[in-house]
């Protein structure tokens, strides 16, 4: 009885230091945030001085719009592109099937150090150079083996013989794919739209490789702002993010269960 | 509705041939039966008149129409899969109501469908569950009603009655019957269950490695059976083999065994005669009450009683015969007793050697 109950609350504790091991950190800089001291000196005094002057930064906003911009394009591209492949990759065999399902691992496996200088060199090569366009042409190249991958895999739970089912009920490829097949899979679908946003939300390395000074995204904008002198409207602004995204991924969790099979 | 006409119907995969040179004639309005064994291409028989898959050669016509590369949503057949293949984002009634709503059926006419079919089903009050709501019986109804529902020429059932267990597999099957009486649809029904094909269909067909190898009423196939084949497949069938006589054979000991029915054979040849197990009459003394009947004797070397009928393996010159006797007194036999067994020519079958 007593190694149970010892068991237990070493369960309980270790629960609560990764609480705080993966929170803290956050919570820490979203109070100095509020904070009057841009240097975390304490005692706490409450502000709303960053939030405000972040207002102000006009360089600041434009990045977090750019940047959420492209997030937004990129999931809604590489959503539609990936599932679209998904479902031929489920659907059809085809000759070198197999070489294209093995292809779509390396590049969430290499670098992104790498991905980012090759793109580069590609795109200055090609005549796109950098700018806003070649970060999103980047982003969706990074994001979409993430979509592939989730959609493919809730896929492997769709038995078959519902598309032959709705066929033969006179069913044509277009209302079997959205009537039949695409409800099945949604739940991976989403999934996959969270991981292409998040992908290029958070995409700092192959954004850097391809903004230029004035056309960049926020991870960017704040490395650069840090590098000329951290102010607590980072703080702020990275908040605010926190607390939206935050948002978000419950809101989805809250209606579509993920892993589920309902 | 509508008769099918498969005629020199063939698909290969690869080196395989799934189907070799199939015919048959689906008459309007019957229950037929597609029986064999595993890979005998009775599967791959129905998804070509489903229309899945399309044939390397030969003819599929549905109602005198000519369909072989008509693609299955076109074709107006209604097709019940092995695992029901019901859609779980659906409703029973959304499930039911699919065909219609794809074809653009209005919304008034399509519940009014949707409710007599599930009626004709007694699912009636079932329409708001959800599939995986239902028992493996019900789930079968469903898939059922919604095959029949947009009144499709055809109905095409792939093993509907495997998943489900015994009891409830023998009330499926009246209920099936009686379903398809009553639309009287043209039905054709896939299984490997012998039973199955010969309480339920007008006429079955046997196929064996993608031939087609008898066809007819299930009575006719049961009593003539063409090959040892048929005999063994539908049904149980005692087989003894030996040189015709024309009527019948010659065992290797002398033995004459006369047939009454079967292919005429020249006389020398290798054939065999196929006799089924309830049809042997099995006693102690050797009274001869019937001078044409054949005789054989032997020795029981194992008895099963299963309640109202025993089981009697007869050995007799090295092979085993089968006996099933309606148990209707209750005297038995022992196993070791030396006995004999009577069966008239009549219910002897002359077969070819194969």
């Amino acid at each position: 009885m007593a190694t149970t109950r010892i068991l237990e609350w070493l369960g309980r504790l270790y629960i609560w230091v990764l609480l705080a091991f993966l929170y803290l950190p956050i919570i820490i800089m979203a109070l100095m945030s509020f904070n009057v001291s841009p240097f975390y000196q304490l005692p706490f005094e409450w502000t709303k001085e960053w939030y405000a002057s972040l207002w102000q930064n006009d360089q600041l906003i434009s990045a977090t719009w750019n940047s959420l911009e492209i997030a937004i394009i990129t999931t809604i591209i590489c959503v539609v592109l990936g599932s679209a492949a998904s479902l031929a990759l489920f659907r059809y065999e085809f000759r070198g099937k197999k070489f294209l399902q093995a292809l779509l691992f390396p590049p969430i496996a290499i670098p992104w150090l790498i991905t980012g200088t090759a793109m580069l060199i590609f795109f200055f090569g090609v005549g796109i150079g950098r700018g806003l366009f070649a970060i999103l042409l980047g982003h969706v190249a990074l994001a979409l083996p993430y979509v592939i991958v989730v959609v493919s895999a809730r896929l492997q739970t769709f038995a078959p013989e519902l598309e032959e089912a709705a066929r033969s009920l006179g069913a044509n490829q277009w209302q079997v794919t959205s009537r039949v097949t695409l409800p099945w899979i949604m739940p991976g679908v989403i999934a996959g739209g969270l991981f292409a946003f998040a992908v290029s939300f958070d995409q700092f390395v192959v954004s850097y490789f391809l903004s230029t000074p004035g056309q960049t995204t926020l991870p960017v904008e704040i490395y650069a702002a840090i590098r000329k002198g951290f102010t607590p409207e980072i703080n702020a602004v990275s908040t605010i993010i926190i607390v939206v995204s935050m948002a978000l991924m419950l809101l989805t969790a809250r209606f579509f269960k993920f892993g589920g099979e309902k | 509705m509508a008769g099918v006409q498969v005629s020199n119907l063939s698909r290969s995969f690869g080196a395989h041939k799934a189907l070799d040179d199939v015919s048959i004639d689906f008459a309007d309005g019957g229950f037929y039966a597609l029986l064999g064994p595993s890979g005998s291409g009775k599967t791959t028989l129905l998804r070509q008149i489903a229309g899945f898959d399309f044939p390397d050669s030969g003819r599929i016509a549905i109602g005198g129409e000519s369909v072989e590369r008509v693609p299955v949503e076109k074709r107006r057949i209604g097709m019940v899969f092995q695992n029901y293949a019901l859609f779980p984002n659906m409703s029973v009634a959304d499930n039911v109501a699919f065909g219609l709503s794809v074809r653009g059926e209005a919304k008034a006419i399509i519940a009014s469908e949707v409710q007599r079919a599930l009626d004709l089903v007694q699912l009636g009050k079932l329409g708001g569950r959800r599939p995986h709501q239902l028992s493996g019986g019900q789930r079968q109804r469903v898939a059922l009603a919604r095959a029949i529902v947009t009144k499709p020429r055809v109905l095409l059932l792939d093993e509907p009655l495997g998943a489900l267990d015994k009891a409830l597999r023998v009330d499926m099957q009246i209920e099936l019957k009686r379903i398809q009486r009553e639309i009287g649809i043209t039905t054709i029904f896939v299984t490997h269950d012998q039973e199955e094909a010969l309480t339920m269909s007008d006429r079955i067909g046997i196929l064996r490695d993608g031939r087609l190898v008898q066809e007819g009423p299930p009575e006719e196939i049961y009593d003539r059976p063409k090959s040892e084949f048929a005999a063994t497949f539908l049904g149980d069938a005692n087989i003894l083999r030996g040189d015709t006589t024309g009527t019948g054979i010659r065992l290797v000991d002398g033995t004459a065994i006369a047939a009454g029915a079967g292919a005429t054979l020249a006389a020398g040849a290798k054939a065999s005669c196929a006799v089924r197990p309830e049809r042997i009459r099995i006693a102690t003394d050797s009274g001869t009450s019937d001078p044409n009947a054949n005789v054989l004797r032997g020795q029981i070397s194992k008895r099963i009683f299963a309640g109202n009928n025993s089981t009697y393996f007869v050995e007799r010159d090295g092979q085993t015969l089968k006996v099933i006797v309606q148990n209707t007194g209750i005297e038995r036999l022992a196993e070791g007793q030396e006995v004999v067994l009577r069966w008239s020519p009549e219910s002897t079958v002359l077969i070819a050697a194969n």
